[in-house]
């Protein structure tokens, strides 16, 4: 195969295959402690990095803004809403796959961020929170003198 | 039901007789699925899936659905935890006979994929009036 052929077939789905496998390799890593942020609650969190940044990646789709609401407080971070279905009136459910309730949890990370630079979105029925580490947390490096 | 605390559902993986052949993993969105007196309606669940993502085909009376998520916004970012898989979405559906399949309609809201199956207006139910004696 030369050179030329292996570049027509790196298409954008290997960024999912790649996306993937790494996700694969960081499940029940130990970066958050579970303890206190209740792993299974709702939504399911992701979390990556970028150089010291990070960002926090949730699934929670069919949700209002208004009813999110997200507090930092030191290295804390809530993250509470609920989750309604609306059906309407008069009609018969075939099937129900799709959960409904209030939701809220909290996770302590294990860096210090800047509560004044926490920024969120919502798009798409995906939440991302993306925090920036706080200055005086930031790793420095030491000259050799 | 909105007092009840909400937990997570496991994605499910799609299974092999649909399985796809480009090198990804596809997940089985949730779905609800009700009937009113005009329509059948399909839910699903495909959060991270723009508008252009979503492709929906009727064949045979199956209608299928396959919902590709944004990977761009991943590029650059490193994971350091992780609870769920992230994946596109797809799932299939076989159409009832009183479906007009010339008239169904999608629309994608905050992660929310609905079609609207539209009953053939011979199958929609009629009230029979009751005649007096």
């Amino acid at each position: 195969m030369t050179e030329e052929e292996i570049v027509i077939y790196s298409d954008p789905f290997d960024t999912l295959m790649q996306l993937q496998h790494a996700l694969d390799s960081f499940r029940s890593s130990s970066w958050l402690n579970t303890s206190t942020s209740g792993g299974g609650a709702f939504p399911p969190l992701n979390v990556f990095s970028k150089n010291d940044d990070l960002v926090i990646v949730a699934e929670a789709p069919g949700l209002k803004k208004v009813e999110l609401e997200i507090q930092v407080k030191g290295r804390t971070i809530q993250i509470a809403g609920t989750k309604s279905v609306a059906y309407g009136d008069r009609v018969s459910l075939h099937r129900r796959e799709r959960t409904i309730g209030r939701f809220s949890r909290s996770l302590d990370l294990p860096v210090e961020i800047d509560a004044d630079k926490v920024r969120a979105e919502y798009r798409d029925g995906m939440l991302a929170i993306f925090l920036h580490r706080a200055e005086h947390d930031k790793p420095r490096s030491i000259k050799i003198a | 039901m909105s007092g009840q605390e909400l937990e997570v559902q496991k994605k499910k993986e799609l299974a092999s007789q649909q399985e796809k052949t480009i090198p990804a993993r596809f997940y089985v969105p949730l779905t609800d699925i009700f009937e009113t007196g005009d329509a059948l309606k399909i839910v699903m669940e495909v959060p991270g899936v723009p508008k252009d993502g979503v492709d929906v085909k009727i064949e045979n009376d199956v209608l299928s659905m396959e919902a590709r998520i944004e990977t761009t916004n991943y590029n650059g970012l490193e994971p350091v935890y992780t609870e769920y898989p992230v994946g596109h979405f797809a799932r299939s559906f076989t159409l009832p006979e009183q479906v007009d399949q010339h008239n169904i309609t999608a629309l994608l809201e905050d992660g929310v994929l609905t079609l609207t199956l539209n009953k053939r207006p011979e199958t929609k139910p009629r009230r029979v009036a009751i005649q007096s004696p």
